[in-house]
């Protein structure tokens, strides 16, 4: 029974994970950019919940309905300018601007509101679980997040395989000159594809937020979180991204379970073995391998 | 090496080719001069200088690694850190055992070494951003083994023992001769080993790796040994650190912002130059020096300056000083041409990844 909770907590944390990296995952299959600033991204999602969208008098439970859409501005206005023109340059630039802006946003959230850890406060929601068995709990908050990543992945598989845009971001990410040539203008598409990963980033903030405390460096382990769970599940392959948050979730549980301080190491393993054994990772292609 | 220019039309005398583009005389004169001075300096400058200086040898050292393995081998790592902590931790490993801490650098450099070897097999299986990120999981791990370690202090930190007995103020020189010859003799390493036949190997990968692959250039095993040689770098590197600190905690060593100052430094100065990340560090240190009361603001400067100089002038500073008047302090390539037009033939890192910007 004890492992059988380890397994039920695995896949609730594994959905946040999933959340976490579907924009990780969806921008690296569209523009081919590893954006080292996705972390950081969240963790600012999760500050402007907490100390804006009180002013605007929004509740922050719902504080999401506003930062989302806020952050796919921002993410069509970022990769316009300032990615798109790494983007110019070449793939090596791209993981420079982005890892210069991670530490960029690490430190200003630092400076302006100091290391403190922060919550996204949500009344007694936190605490509240369903509690079906002896030791089994499942919070619903936790529960809540695992089903909005499964309708946000679903929603963009729908998206990608039914719209027109969506068509576009696949023809885009194919082969980006020869859209060109048929008429799309790709660096459009690349912004809409942006918007997306950046608005699905400030959803898994908020819920970052609102499960555990946060500090203005909690973006790096976050990051390292997305990525592993894209590598296990198998990059370029979304429904892989929900199997690898959930694998990396239970091998987390599995080593929090024999010590606290295992919890990442565990993860990390994983990683490593997925490394080792399959590097294209559960689902994936074999596209960013040597 | 030199042999393949020196061929007909450089005999003929229409074309000749040369390393320096200056007397390398001078260059000889100049490096000795600035050896002499910076080995004589703690006696001379106020102490708070010195501490200045061998923090800033302790970062031109990491940073001339890292711009070896990304500027010249094209690997970027965010996990350099590692080497850096295991370094640290390599040293007081040793001087537990009783070792003396100045002793163990090498030591430390090696046990860097023998964990990067296998650790490479599986990276290599992942190129770009994965691979970087990859080496950022590779440090994590590193770390929190480490922090479960409760001979090496845990997550409480432990000092480093068995510095000798002497006076405090000789101790000071003598930490900072030790973290002065260290990144002189990375740099110079750095220097010789361009020149050498792996950096031959390296140029023609940088310009074309298939073709390099197809010339019978062994690609994977010279970016194994380049990545085995920033290890042993780092870790260096890394023992120095810990000498120059003396108490170690995991969280100052395997941190993250080592690989972020390395890699801005690097950006900043110039990637694919030796002179490039000196560079870098001299307008790190004056910066942070002179922003010093303000907190983390240094950092977010210059992280600003770095995305700036990425995106407008991708060869770095000295990449475009050079580019503009054709003047190399520590040359690894060669000048072909007649007197009237010198072409330059190992050009830059970015002068073939980077293309013009589009017109």
């Amino acid at each position: 029974m004890i492992w059988f909770n380890v397994i039920i907590q695995g896949i609730l944390v594994g959905g946040f994970y999933a959340l976490f990296a579907c924009g990780l995952s969806l921008m690296f299959g569209v523009m081919r950019v590893i954006n080292l600033a996705h972390g950081d991204l969240a963790v600012v999602a999760a500050y402007v919940a907490v100390f804006l969208t009180p002013h605007a008098h929004i509740p922050e439970v719902w504080a999401f309905v506003v930062v989302a859409p806020l952050f796919g501005l921002v993410g069509y206005v970022v990769q316009r300018t300032l990615i798109q023109k790494s983007i110019d340059r070449d793939p090596f630039t791209t993981l420079l601007v982005t890892f210069g802006l991670s530490v960029i946003i690490e430190n200003l959230l630092l400076e302006i509101y100091s290391s403190n850890g922060q919550i996204v406060n949500i009344g007694d929601l936190i605490v509240k679980s369903w509690h079906p068995q002896a030791i089994i709990y499942i919070s619903y908050v936790s529960l809540a997040v695992l089903a909005a990543a499964v309708l946000v992945l679903a929603l963009l598989q729908i998206f990608l395989s039914k719209s027109g845009t969506g068509r576009l971001i696949r023809a885009v990410a194919d082969d980006h000159e020869a859209a060109q040539l048929s008429g799309t203008n790709y660096q459009h598409i690349f912004g809409i594809a942006a918007a997306i990963a950046f608005a699905t980033v400030a959803l898994a903030g908020i819920a970052y937020g609102m499960m555990s405390e946060f500090a203005p460096t909690s973006g790096g382990i976050n990051l390292l979180f997305a990525f592993e769970t894209v590598v296990i599940g198998g990059i370029g392959s979304l429904w892989g991204t929900l199997v690898g948050g959930i694998a990396l979730g239970i091998a987390q549980q599995f080593g929090a379970h024999i010590n606290p301080e295992y919890q990442v190491l565990f993860g990390n393993f994983l990683f490593l073995i997925v490394l080792a054994v399959r590097p294209q990772g559960l689902f994936g292609k074999k596209t960013a391998l040597a | 090496m030199s042999a393949v220019f020196n061929s007909t039309d450089a005999g003929n005398g229409l074309l000749r080719v040369r390393r320096s583009t200056h007397s390398p005389a001078y260059t000889l004169v100049g490096s000795l001069l600035i050896v002499v001075l910076l080995s004589v300096a703690p006696w001379v400058v106020p102490a708070e200088w010195s501490t200045v200086l061998q923090n800033f040898f302790i970062l031109v050292t990491m940073a001339t690694m890292w711009n070896l393995l990304a500027g010249y081998a094209g690997m970027v790592s965010i996990g350099q850190q590692a080497f850096v902590g295991l370094g640290a931790y390599a040293t007081l490993f040793f001087a537990l055992k009783g070792v003396n801490p100045f002793y163990t650098i090498p030591l430390a450099s090696l046990t860097c070494v023998v964990i990067a070897y296998p650790v490479t097999y599986l990276l290599f299986r992942l190129r770009g951003g994965y691979f970087a990120v990859a080496t950022w999981v590779v440090a994590s791990t590193a770390g929190i083994i480490i922090v479960n370690e409760g001979y090496l202090g845990g997550g409480t930190g432990k000092l480093l023992p068995g510095m000798p007995n002497m006076n405090p103020t000789s101790l000071q020189h003598l930490i900072y001769l030790v973290t002065w010859g260290v990144a002189l003799i990375v740099v110079v390493a750095t220097y010789f080993l361009l020149r050498s036949r792996l950096g031959l190997v390296l140029a023609s990968i940088r310009d074309n790796e298939v073709s390099a692959r197809s010339a019978g250039a062994k690609v994977t095993s010279a970016r194994r040994l380049v990545f085995l040689i920033a290890a042993a770098g780092t870790g260096a590197a890394g023992a120095v650190l810990a000498l120059s600190q003396t108490y170690l905690q995991t969280g100052n060593e395997f941190n993250l912002q080592w690989a972020a100052e390395m890699l801005f430094v690097s950006m900043i100065g110039g990637l694919g130059t030796i002179e490039g990340p000196i560079l870098g560090c001299i307008i790190f240190f004056a910066l942070q020096q002179s922003l010093a009361q303000q907190g983390a603001w240094y950092l977010i400067i210059f992280g600003t300056v770095a995305v700036a100089v990425a995106i407008w002038q991708p060869r770095g500073l000295w990449g475009a000083f050079r580019d503009r008047f054709h003047v190399e302090l520590l040359p690894v390539g060669h000048w072909v041409g007649d007197r009237k037009s010198e072409m330059k033939v190992h050009r830059s890192r970015f002068a073939r990844l980077i293309p013009a910007r589009k017109k």
